[in-house]
């Protein structure tokens, strides 16, 4: 070849840059952030990456081998009686969405009154979280579930009488193994006298309850708290999801009337991102080898099954009780219903770097929307009342969406729905929940 | 003054604590015999009652325990007296891990050892232990007081709050952030008030070192990464 | 999780009364472990050059009927090891004169679903899946006589609900464990261990630090030995309960999160998980009760 052949080298014959797909612009801003600062990356929220999740999976209306019921007019049924396994007064909700722990300390006492208001005017429970219960939360929640965590901040033996339910709480999804965390800047002088901390401190919480350590002891400490509330309260043992079948069975032996599994999608006040998104499985996951093991031990729908994580609407609700929950608990979707990340602060969410949608950084306490925060300006900003409306409406909005999907397939209970009223659109869907792909009577491993 | 016995052989425990519960008036006092290591005896408490267990008591007894004063004649399991509100638990034997748990208010008195973890997460009750406790003990406590007579074990006080502990003996090895400090008056009059109430009135004061947080793990810094 | 028991009796009178004292024992730590339990029990080692294994023939159907003589009378008719079998229905120990591996390889080619759970000159091994009450009626252990029994009671964790899942473990000859917990890198051991030539029966955490602890003593270390470098090596939580011929020892991890109570008199000494087990016990009004160090061994001779 002579040069006179060789092309004149111009622009195109040069390599344009070429971003990483593994060492992506978010992986070099990390890599940075965590060189500048010397401490790892904490946020609010849930998962944010994609994951096998509830959209993989459709429902199979009635046809002609099933018939629907009438839309508007045929009675479908949404309500849903927990604990009756041992407990004297056992909760008849309305509507099988209840609110999940959040506390106050991660919200103000506005959002947590909207969250009782909220869940009271739809026929539901609300649950108090890590650092006791307020008179604001008590008072406006016609159902209350306590919490019982290894910190037990706040934890008050009145507290428990007044309970509707206790929920142990061993785990949650957004960290299984992990402990809470709210920095100073949220511990003001009311969080602090609550958990008796010192004010401004950043406070890690522990991972493991003091007194008692796995299935064998926490039959006696489930025992000590129904002798203490003289056997009529419901106990839930709440659990992040790692490995269900066996975490699910032995909550059960351990003498559970409730059983509360928390996919990896459940959002947290404040934790590090490494746990927020590697550690646990997505609810979709845990579902199905929760309720074998439900099914294992004869206890099906005798100790019920409410499962959480990144449950937005009511075909998610639908799905997650055709696999076999008897009810759903949301948490992030709650906060988004009373007005988090709402794009009307997007010129506040903007000064503090972010944008509304993305908004995380709820440990910093400076919440916009006045919900995961403790600044009495901010917080002042929420109406509980009409942020309590608002929660209602949603809450109606997801019952009436299940119902639609639940009509369409022919039942007259939401409790009805099964798994063979769904197809799987992907393999991975397929094989987490042995549901057969859409079209076939396979999934993965049959 | 009434007086009152049950008998664990023969009466369900869920009797015996419904009507502690629910019956107890101020001033009662109430025996219960052959509890032979039951859980949660007496726990649940609400009134200012006198409870004897004569024996030995299993987990969590006097568990939550308000304005009650139970005595443990025996030895006592896993959290005796976990998160107790105010009021008083004596136990005259041992007691095992956790025991004064998360406790709020009220006194806790141990007359022999106390196991691992005494006093974790102390949210403002006073323990005394006339023996010596076990490793990890005022683990993440957070505000009260920790008497021990004897020794402790390894990582005392780890991550520590405002909790005070006195000890009179031997300390294996401070847990994170955990540092011994100068025994002001005010303190001093703390623990000579906790030896009177936990009769051990003619014990010196002046025999104790005080361990407290030394409040750098307060807020994060990367320096002290390791200590966590 | 579960509920561990042992009783070791100091009053060779005694002897006769140890499956009777130790029934209530097991059946005290039924909440404990209500999935299945199991019992070790230590007796004079049989004379000469005899040995023994303790055979379960409860996976096969009709086991609770299983001919054991015809098991003896064909091996004797191959193997010429003067063997017999004591026991009935779905357990016998089966004794003999010869090498106890070429015997258990034969026992295995006789009938591939009977179970060997132990082998030894003192030990006997039942366990079974049920209650404590359950398995304690079904194999008579109230009239079990000897020098010390080690019990256990078993709340399943991660592996399935089967006898041989069950405790005690065994490895070796006359060595026997029981665990209260769970060990968090049971999988590391295995691996770490099968270079060595040791195979596992099932995926029980147990059984690899049975296993492990079993190798050490073959390797020449003394119980003391064994059990320190099971300190540094087994990770997670754990209370270990074990048995040879001639002691009952004990050891918790440093956390000490699963309990045990330890009560001692002139007679015996008997360990559990918790008091209501000692409570029905002789004398226990007087006994030394006490708790059990971390980390601390205690080792009790028969």
């Amino acid at each position: 070849m002579t040069a006179a052949t060789q092309p004149s080298p111009d622009s195109t014959a040069r390599t344009p840059p070429r971003f990483s797909a593994n060492f992506d612009p978010a992986a070099l801003a990390e890599i940075r952030r965590a060189a500048a600062t010397g401490i790892y990356d904490i946020r609010g929220a849930g998962t944010k990456r994609r994951l096998p999740h509830f959209d993989d999976l459709l429902f199979l209306g009635a046809s002609i081998s099933r018939y629907p019921l009438e839309g508007y007019r045929e009675k479908c049924a949404t309500d849903v009686l927990l604990g009756a396994r041992f407990a004297r007064k056992p909760l008849h909700l309305q509507i099988p969405v209840t609110i999940a722990g959040m506390s106050f300390g991660a919200l103000s006492a506005n959002a947590k009154e909207a969250l009782g208001r909220g869940a009271s005017i739809a026929g539901t429970s609300t649950t108090t979280g890590d650092g006791g219960m307020t008179p604001e939360e008590r008072g406006q929640s016609k159902t209350l579930v306590y919490q019982y965590l290894p910190s037990r901040y706040g934890m008050n033996p009145d507290h428990l009488r007044q309970a509707d339910a206790i929920e142990i709480v061993v785990g949650q999804g957004a960290k299984p193994g992990g402990g809470g965390m709210l920095l100073g800047q949220k511990i003001s002088p009311r969080v602090a006298r609550m958990r008796c901390l010192p004010e401004g401190i950043d406070q890690r919480s522990a991972c493991r309850h003091p007194d008692w350590t796995g299935p064998d002891d926490l039959e006696i400490k489930i025992h000590e708290l129904r002798e203490i509330t003289d056997w009529e309260k419901p106990i839930y043992v709440k659990l992040g999801a790692t490995r269900p079948y066996y975490d699910v069975a032995l909550a059960v032996k351990a003498g559970a009337d409730v059983v509360v599994l928390d996919g990896m999608q459940g959002g947290t006040a404040a934790t590090q991102e490494v746990f927020i998104e590697h550690v646990g499985i997505p609810i979709l996951a845990a579902i199905r080898p929760a309720v074998q093991a439900l099914q294992d031990l004869g206890m099906h729908r005798k100790v019920q099954l409410i499962v959480s994580g990144g449950i937005r609407n009511g075909a998610d609700v639908a799905k997650a009780l055709a696999l076999g929950a008897d009810a759903v608990a949301i948490g992030t979707a709650a906060l988004v219903a009373l007005g988090d990340n709402d794009p009307r602060y997007e010129e506040e969410y903007r000064q503090l770097g972010s944008t509304a949608g993305a908004y995380d950084d709820w440990h910093e306490g400076k919440d916009p929307a006045g919900i995961t925060t403790q600044d009495p300006a901010l917080a002042a900003r929420l109406d509980p009342v009409l942020a309590g409306r608002r929660l209602a409406n949603y809450l109606a909005v997801l019952t009436m969406e299940a119902q639609i999907i639940a009509r369409a397939c022919g039942k007259s209970h939401l409790h009805h729905l099964e798994p063979e009223d769904l197809a799987a659109l992907t393999l991975e869907a397929a094989a987490m929940t042995q549901i057969p792909l859409a079209g076939t009577a396979w999934y993965p491993g049959k | 003054m009434e007086s009152l016995t049950f008998d664990l052989a023969t009466t369900p425990l869920r009797t015996v604590n419904q009507y502690l519960h629910q019956q107890a008036r101020a001033g009662l006092r109430v025996l219960i015999v052959n509890p032979d290591g039951a859980h949660a005896i007496a726990a649940g408490i609400d009134a200012p009652v006198e409870v004897t267990i004569a024996g030995h008591a299993g987990y969590y007894a006097a568990g939550m325990n308000q304005l009650a004063s139970v005595c443990i004649t025996g030895s006592a399991g896993t959290g005796v007296a976990e998160n107790m509100m105010s009021g008083k638990v004596h136990v005259k034997g041992f007691a095992s891990n956790a025991a004064g748990a998360t406790a709020q208010g009220g006194l806790l008195v141990i007359d022999g050892d106390a196991g691992l973890r005494c006093a974790i997460s102390l949210k403002g009750a006073d323990v005394v232990v006339g023996g010596s406790v076990g490793s990890f003990s005022a683990f993440m406590a957070q505000a009260g007081n920790l008497v021990v007579l004897g020794d402790a074990g390894q990582a005392l006080g780890d991550s520590l709050y405002e909790a005070r502990i006195f000890v009179r003996g031997t300390v294996k090895s401070l847990g994170a952030d955990c540092e011994e400090k100068p025994i002001g008056a005010s303190e001093r009059q703390i623990l000579a008030g906790l030896l009177h109430q936990a009769g051990h009135a003619g014990v010196d004061p002046a025999s104790f070192k005080l361990y407290g947080s030394a409040r750098r793990l307060y807020n994060f810094h990367v320096d002290n990464a390791g200590a966590y | 999780m579960c509920g561990i028991v042992g009783l070791l009796v100091k009053t060779p009178a005694l002897r006769e009364q140890l499956g009777q004292l130790m029934v209530p024992m097991m059946i005290g730590m039924t909440e404990r472990g209500p999935d299945s339990a199991g019992l070790a029990v230590f007796t004079p080692p049989l004379a000469g050059a005899r040995k023994k294994i303790s055979v379960f023939a409860g996976d096969i159907d009709g086991g609770e009927h299983y001919d054991w003589q015809a098991l003896v009378d064909a091996l004797n008719h191959d193997r010429a090891a003067s063997a017999s079998a004591t026991g009935q229905g779905r357990h016998a120990s089966v004794a003999f004169e010869a090498d106890p591996e070429i015997i258990g390889n034969w026992i295995k080619g006789y009938q591939p679903l009977l179970k060997l759970f132990c082998v030894g000159k003192s030990i006997d091994v039942y366990k079974d899946i049920g209650t404590p009450a359950q398995v304690a009626s079904r194999y008579g252990f109230a009239h079990f006589k000897g020098s010390h029994l080690v019990g256990h009671t078993r709340m399943a964790t991660e592996s399935a609900v089967t006898p041989d899942r069950a405790h005690p473990f065994t490895a070796g000859e006359d060595f026997c464990l029981v665990h209260n917990g769970s060990l968090s890198n049971p999988n590391g051991i295995r691996r770490m261990l099968a270079p060595h030539g040791i195979a596992f029966d099932t995926d029980n955490d147990t059984e690899a630090a049975t296993r492990f602890l079993q190798w050490r003593l073959r390797e020449g270390d003394t119980l003391e030995d064994a059990l320190r470098k099971g300190l540094a090596v087994l990770d997670g939580f754990y209370t270990f309960l074990m048995g040879t011929p001639t002691e009952l020892a004990l050891i918790r991890d440093p956390f000490a999160c699963k309990p045990a109570v330890v009560a001692e008199t002139d007679d015996y000494v008997a360990i559990a998980s918790e008091f209501r087990s000692l409570a029905h016990l002789p004398g226990i009004g007087q006994a030394h009760v006490f708790e059990p160090a971390p980390e601390e061994m205690y080792v009790w001779k028969a």
